[in-house]
């Protein structure tokens, strides 16, 4: 399915400082029935990063980390089995997850002599009966669960998709009779950044060529797709000359998005080309 | 000037700010007023800054560097007396290093008051021949008699001090031979040029391919027979008064300042010596007592005031404000090995009390000062030097002074050399033979008549009849070109009549000297060079020894200090030798022509662009030979435009620039008329546009370097070098960003462009125009994205093979080792090659080198075609080579590697040891394995090779030229493999296996036991599971559902729950998608859902409200989950969370309190084999530490006492309700 670009403001509209909940997950859903679960987390998932990623700072200030542990910890003496942590990331319009990292940062500091290091905050987070304040726990736990765009559980499924889409696609090659080097094989010849697949004989789609293939398995915009081309893309291009990529998405793409990117990278013989699920019938064999 | 100074060191202006300064002409935004007040009453004089501080930092460091050649430097003017001071700083006598510009002219007063002056450079050897061999002893011997002088303040008279004094004539027998007091006719330009000062370029030394041609007066700046003339310097009779306020003098006043202080120094230097008396060898005994005097870090004086101007001058060479970088660095070099401090006899080395901070006291005081100013700048210069070649890293990180002051920069150094490859051999390469005959073009239909074709036969045979004979006898002592072959050559040209056959004969003259001159290029070259290479590393020391050994005698003793004029050395001295023996001006032309002809060509050649930034090592080996190639085109523009600008400039070519300006401005006039030889500004454009400055530019430097004194001053050539000076500028080396030019390449324009601008026919104060002029040509860069200058084209080879004199630093410091530097009269070698010339014409005939010289004369008869088809055969069959034993021989070794690897594990137990320890181990017992390569490449190309020649070559090639051209290509790819592998093969072999390594390390991680025997899903699997993604997804939902905070109406269907789980079965058994990461987080997610279905914490949806699950439902459900933990889950299960603090405490908050399910729970665990019965009670007992309510806790501890005293019963779940019934009875009672 492909999104016009319209369609895509839209949703990304109603999504401005919404926390990102159930809640808010289901009215979404409500108001576009027509886009599946999963495109539609996936843009709340990244418009959601966006905004964190302006924020976040504000919430790092140590004033603002005392300021929150002082309110978590009179909200929990009022009440310890109130959802004290939730709220509070709900009302300053940060993530609970992180949310909940700060505090338990905050209060490991007080309660031990060395600070924390991250693999044990991490550690705690993903197993929460790790953290020694019972109440503390279930906080923390709950803020995880109910996390839709941060978390160790989404971050678990965000790998989960990519892997799932990479073997979807090399299942469609190996159907294509594609012969191809996958990232193992790429890396054991010493690229250090690789893309997802490289063919060995390149194809044509759409009248380009395509040399290579790189699955991010999340909605393709602007942004993350700037991003992605930032991080990964020329690195691949001052490797390789001549080399297009199609983005294989979870299921989106828009349109006029496509033609623009095309506009700005045709330029440099670069074409990215966003994929429907149905990959298949779109690529033809030369 | 000296102000500048002396407000940087009285921290009134900051270093930065004052490089802003110098740098550019506007003042910068981020300069802080005061400083900007400060530099802006200054502004008249922020060009002279530059060349004053190189001229006072030679100046102060005059006492220390009595050895080794000078240090010259083309600043203008601008000389170090320092306003105010009339009982200056003692400097030494030794003009040459410390004033590279001394005043030309001696004001009539101070001239008239020295009569009798007596002036230590006058002691100086007679001749150029002399100048590198005497100046050593030459100013020991000053410094040692000076002791004994009675100089008022303790000062020197310097030896160039003021040529052509009338007065000093008369005073003394007049020593005409000595160039620098008698300078040539027209080398103090008088008029308003007469300011100028003389260059203080060596006099080229007579070297051995100059000694027996023609006198090359336009090749040094004073040529070696002037004769002294009687023409008056312009006398300036102002007469200055000392104590002017400083800050306001030009840089002509303190120049002047600087004349009076010389003539009381003159008056003040007695006589000592007979100028004839020095005419003799320099006197052994003089070297007698140099020994190096050992410096201390503790004993340097005024720390701050040379770390300050370290800083300064740093930044000036970092920001490419001096005009030759490797000058520089000879010059640090020369005070870092500086031996020891010329005494002087007062106590004048005490700083003055009054100001130890200013300019008063000399900068440097001892020795320990000047290494530690040295040091100072060196640390600033690392990045330079770590791409310096490994023998020059070698004898700096092994310097001991270096390691006492800066033990950090020692150990940079250290592993700067451990990490290099750049080896590079200072030898000269070996000559070629004859070009063959080409038949394509030398042949009958390409001549007028059978006449002229005859005529360039004979031509082709007394041509090369001339070459052999010069090849013979060149080096026989009284020998002459001119005596031997002019007549012959003369005689040659004459029957060159056509014009055909001059082109005819010029094609032969280039291609011949492109064959012979073009270094390392060549393949005879190649071969000789690299065999012995392969054969050293296979074990063969001795002959690597041998091979150092060799180039020791044949090297050239010295290419002429740092910044030498340019020669025509080797083969190339003939081809110049017989442009002007023959002195015919068609021949000229013609070969103009034809250079310019093949200079664009080359220039213009497409180098193919590999990918610059693949680490992979088997384009390794495609990308030598990309560099070889841009190599060669590199080397042979050069050589090209070097004969361009030989040839166009020869008409104009005069010893010295015209000596009057009238003279200047008509010879001007008529010159600009003279379209160039070869549009060079365009070429250069062009080249900067394309990004190929590092081709281009090389060339052009070389085309320059050969230019008259007039040449300079054209508009045409004004503007080139106005560009050059602008890319020079540009260059700066710490400046690295994408897009930027590669840092060696800048290194090798920065050199080449440095060595120009010390040409003595390129002006002097040229380089330090203003910034106004220097944008006369704008240039527009950025066009194209990938060109030469971006990829590593260049390496330390082609550098040194270009600029041959950045070798002086490995020599200056070579000598400092051997110490030697003091008896040789100079830093020359241990091994004094008096018997090179033998050996050098003749380099050792090894076997090799004969089949090399066989293979040559082979390809010289066959068609181009047969060597082009030959050489890529080699070059393709060399590389598969090499990624054939990579995947063979090199896999193999892995995989033992991985064997061997499990062993120790097994052996020592899962952590097996340090991973590093274990790599080594591994390395040192597969690494021998490595020489197995280079029997397997051999083979492998033995093998290959000739099929692939035969397929190439035409069907009727006869049969014994095909065998020779397979044995040839199966000898080239051999050498290329075998070159490759045995430099690389362990290298190559450590890196695998350390990948091999890392790889079975991590797989023996905590993750390993998840991965340990995974099944796939059955045949029959369709792949049609949910997506783990999803239920990961669901599950969380309902996991959040669980926990709240939820909507009164939220809840989830029986039906669903059912369903999840039923799905989490189908995708726990089509693992087609599922990641060990996503298994782990489902079993978690399981176990924390089946914690909330205990504790009935699940809201289900249904009439009339959600409510908590029936008991029998939440039983069914966990019997669920119990099997898919049995038997689906292929990763670790964390059950033992069942029973954390966190999911036992969701059961205090139920009222009533349900504890069936939990202890149906824990029986279904241990009865499935989950769980043992003792992990349950240490879970259990663990809980109790935890805190509870009161009530809580007792019921916990009757739960663990029913779970204790339960028999192991086959029915459980009945007894388990009732036990559990009459618990929560009285629970409920006593609540």
């Amino acid at each position: 399915m492909i999104l016009t670009k319209a369609q895509y403001d839209e949703i990304a509209q109603c999504l401005v400082s919404v926390p990102p909940t159930r809640q808010s997950l289901r009215k979404l859903k409500q108001r576009f029935p027509s886009q599946s679960q999963a495109t539609l987390l996936s843009i709340f998932s990244q418009e959601y990063q966006k905004h964190i990623k302006r924020t976040h700072a504000k919430h790092h200030t140590s004033e603002a980390i005392e300021s929150y542990y002082q309110r978590y910890l009179n909200g929990v003496g009022r009440n310890g089995a109130a959802p004290v942590l939730l709220e509070l990331a709900n009302e300053v319009d940060y993530a609970p997850s992180l949310m909940a990292r700060i505090i338990l940062e905050r209060f490991l500091q007080e309660h031990e002599e060395t600070p924390p290091s991250k693999s044990v905050i991490n550690s705690m987070l993903r197993d929460p009966s790790q953290i020694p304040d019972g109440v503390l726990a279930n906080q923390v736990y709950q803020c995880i669960v109910n996390d839709c765009c941060y978390g160790p559980l989404v971050d678990c499924i965000k790998h989960a998709i990519g892997h799932e889409h990479e073997v979807l696609l090399r299942d469609m090659l190996l159907e294509k009779n594609l012969s191809f080097l996958d990232e193992d094989q790429l890396r054991a010849k010493g690229y250090d950044k690789t893309p997802d697949f490289i063919l060995q004989v390149p194809v044509a789609v759409e009248g380009h060529i395509i040399h290579w293939i790189e699955s991010k398995a999340s909605f393709g915009d602007e942004c993350s797709h700037h991003a992605y081309l930032h991080d990964q893309f020329w690195s691949y291009w001052n490797r390789r000359d001549f080399q297009e990529k199609i983005n294989t998405n979870a299921g989106n793409g828009t349109l006029e998005h496509k033609l623009s990117t095309w506009l700005v990278e045709v330029r440099r013989n670069v074409v990215t080309v966003f994929f429907q699920d149905n990959l298949s019938s779109e690529m033809s064999c030369r | 000037m000296a102000a500048v100074l002396e407000s940087l060191l009285r921290e009134e202006v900051s270093v930065a700010a004052a490089v802003r300064w110098i740098a550019r002409s506007a003042q910068s935004s981020e300069d802080d007023p005061g400083e900007a007040a400060a530099l802006s009453s200054l502004r008249p004089l922020r060009k002279e800054f530059v060349p004053f501080l190189l001229n006072f930092l030679r100046e102060q460091s005059s006492r220390v560097l009595p050895q080794g050649p000078p240090t010259p430097a083309k600043a203008p003017g601008s000389s170090a007396a320092l306003p105010g001071r009339p009982g200056g700083p003692p400097r030494g006598g030794r003009g040459a290093r410390s004033q590279l510009f001394p005043p030309t002219e001696l004001s009539s007063a101070a001239a008239a008051e020295a009569p009798s002056a007596r002036r230590g450079g006058r002691r100086r050897g007679p001749g150029p021949g002399r100048e590198r061999g005497g100046r050593g002893p030459g100013g020991l011997e000053e410094g040692v008699g000076g002791e004994s002088q009675p100089w008022t303040g303790g000062r020197r008279s310097r030896g160039a001090g003021s040529p052509g004094s009338p007065s000093l004539v008369r005073s003394d027998p007049p020593n005409l031979s000595n160039l620098e007091e008698f300078p040539p006719v027209g080398s103090v330009p008088p008029g308003p040029a007469g300011t100028k000062p003389s260059r203080r370029i060596n006099p080229t030394p007579v070297s051995e391919e100059r000694s027996l041609s023609k006198p090359k007066t336009c090749f040094t700046s004073p040529p070696i027979n002037c004769v002294p003339s009687s023409q008056p310097s312009v006398l300036d009779t102002s007469p200055w008064g000392h104590g002017l306020p400083p800050g306001c003098r030009s840089l002509q006043e303190e120049r002047e300042m600087l004349r009076k202080e010389r003539s009381k120094q003159l008056q003040q230097s007695p006589s000592t010596t007979c100028p004839t008396s020095e005419l003799g060898p320099p006197l052994p005994s003089w070297s007698g007592n140099l020994t190096a005097e050992s410096a201390d870090p503790a004993r340097v004086s005024s720390r701050q005031r040379l770390e300050l101007i370290a800083l300064v001058y740093s930044s000036c060479i970092a920001e490419n404000l001096v005009p030759n970088l490797f000058l520089e660095l000879f010059f640090v070099l020369q005070l870092l090995t500086a031996r020891r401090m010329v005494a002087t006899k007062d106590g004048d080395l005490e700083p003055s009390p009054g100001a130890p901070d200013s300019l008063e006291s000399p900068l440097f005081q001892s020795v320990h000062d000047c290494v530690f100013f040295a040091v100072q700048v060196l640390e600033r210069q690392f990045q330079v030097l770590s791409y310096l070649d490994k023998g020059t890293l070698k004898l700096l990180a092994e310097n001991e002074r270096l390691l006492c002051f800066s033990p950090a920069l020692q150990g940079r150094l250290r592993a700067a050399y451990e990490g290099s490859v750049a080896k590079v051999s200072l030898a000269m390469p070996p000559s070629a033979q004859a070009v063959s005959f080409q038949p394509e073009t030398d042949n009958r239909a390409n001549f007028s008549s059978d006449r002229a074709f005859h005529t360039f036969k004979k031509q082709r045979d007394v041509f090369f009849e001339v070459l052999r004979e010069w090849e013979d006898r060149h080096e026989e002592p009284g020998w002459d070109f001119e005596k031997g072959l002019g007549s012959r050559i003369r005689a040659m040209m004459g029957q060159l009549s056509a014009a055909c056959s001059h082109s005819h004969f010029v094609r032969l003259f280039q291609k011949q000297l492109l064959q012979m001159c073009q270094s390392p290029g060549g393949t005879g070259g190649t071969v000789l060079g690299e065999a012995p290479d392969v054969l050293s590393m296979l074990g063969a020391d001795k002959l690597g020894r041998l091979r150092r050994l060799q180039e020791r005698l044949v090297a050239p003793q010295s290419s002429g200090g740092p910044c030498p004029p340019p020669t025509f050395p080797g083969c190339q001295g003939f081809f110049r030798d017989f442009i002007l023996s023959a002195s015919s001006f068609q021949f000229n032309q013609h070969l103009m022509d034809s250079l310019s002809l093949k200079i664009r060509e080359l220039n213009s050649l497409a180098l193919p662009q590999p990918e610059p930034s693949d680490e992979d090592g088997e384009s390794d080996v495609d990308w030598q030979g990309e560099r070889r190639q841009f190599a060669m085109v590199l080397l042979s523009l050069r050589l090209l435009a070097k004969f361009l600008g030989f040839v166009a400039f020869l008409p104009y070519r005069g010893p010295e620039p015209p000596p009057t300006r009238e003279l200047q401005d008509s010879i001007l006039a008529l010159r600009s008329q003279v379209p160039p030889a070869l549009d060079v500004r365009a070429l250069l454009q062009q080249g900067l546009r394309a990004r190929r400055a590092v081709l281009t530019v090389p060339w052009l430097v070389e085309f320059l370097s050969l230019a008259d004194h007039i040449v300079p001053l054209l508009d045409y050539y004004r503007s080139i070098f106005s560009v050059l000076l602008h890319l020079h500028r540009s260059l700066v080396l710490s400046k690295e960003s994408e897009g930027e030019m590669c840092f060696l390449n800048k290194l090798l324009l920065l050199a080449v462009l440095g060595w120009l601008f010390q040409i003595p026919t390129v002006p002097e104060d040229l380089f330090f125009l203003e910034e106004g002029q220097l944008d006369a040509l704008e240039v527009d860069t950025v066009a194209s994205e990938l060109g030469l200058d971006g990829m590593p084209v260049v390496d330390q080879h082609l550098l040194y093979t270009c600029c041959p004199y950045i070798g002086e630093l490995r020599k200056l410091l070579a000598s400092w080792v051997s110490g030697s530097s003091a008896r040789s009269g100079g830093f020359v070698r241990k091994i004094t090659p008096t018997t090179t010339t033998g050996l050098g014409a003749q380099p050792p005939r090894t076997s090799q080198g004969l089949q090399a010289q066989l293979a040559q004369a082979f390809f010289h008869n066959q068609p181009p075609s047969l060597r082009r088809t030959v050489e890529f055969v080699a070059e393709r069959i060399g590389s598969n080579c090499v990624k054939h034993i990579k995947a063979t021989l090199v896999a193999d070794l892995v995989r033992q590697a991985e064997s061997l690897l499990q062993e120790q594990l097994v052996t020592q137990g899962q952590d097996g040891g340090d991973p590093a320890q274990l790599l080594e181990i591994l390395c040192s017992q597969l690494c021998p394995h490595g020489a197995q390569a280079l029997t397997q490449g051999r083979e492998f190309c033995q093998k290959k090779s000739p099929g692939a020649v035969r397929a190439l070559l035409p069907e009727e090639t006869p049969a014994a030229v095909l065998s020779s051209a397979e044995n040839i290509a199966v000898g080239l790819a051999t050498e290329k493999a075998c070159t490759w592998l045995s430099a690389n093969i362990t290298a190559l072999i450590r890196r695998e296996v350390k990948a091999a390594v890392s790889r079975t390390l991590r797989a023996q991680g905590p993750e390993a036991a998840a991965r340990g025997e995974r099944r796939g899903c059955s045949r029959a699997c369709e792949h049609h599971a949910p997506l783990p993604s999803h239920l990961i997804s669901e599950i969380k939902d309902v996991l959040s559902l669980a926990v709240g905070p939820r909507d009164p109406e939220e809840g989830v269907s029986l039906d669903h729950l059912e369903q999840l789980l039923g799905q989490l079965g189908q995708t726990l058994q089509c693992r087609q998608f599922l990641c060990p990461p996503a298994e782990q987080h489902l079993a978690k997610c399981s176990v924390d859902l089946a914690s909330l279905l205990v504790a009935d914490h699940i809201p289900v949806l249904g009439p009339p409200s959600p409510r908590g699950l029936e008991r029998g439902q939440a039983r069914r459900l966990l019997h669920v989950l119990l099997s898919l933990w049995k038997d689906d889950f292929q990763v670790p299960v964390p059950l033992q969370l069942l029973l954390s603090p966190r999911n036992v405490g969701l059961l205090a908050d139920t009222r009533p309190r349900e504890w069936d399910l939990l202890l149906f729970l824990l029986r279904e665990l241990v009865e499935k084999g989950l769980m043992g019965r003792t992990e349950i009670e240490a879970c259990l007992g663990s809980l109790r530490d935890a805190q509870w309510p009161k009530d809580f806790s007792e019921e916990l501890a009757t739960l663990f006492r029913l779970f204790l005293a339960e028999p192991h019963m086959p029915e459980p779940q009945l007894r388990a309700c009732e036990l559990v019934q009459t618990n929560r009875g009285t629970v409920l009672a006593q609540s």
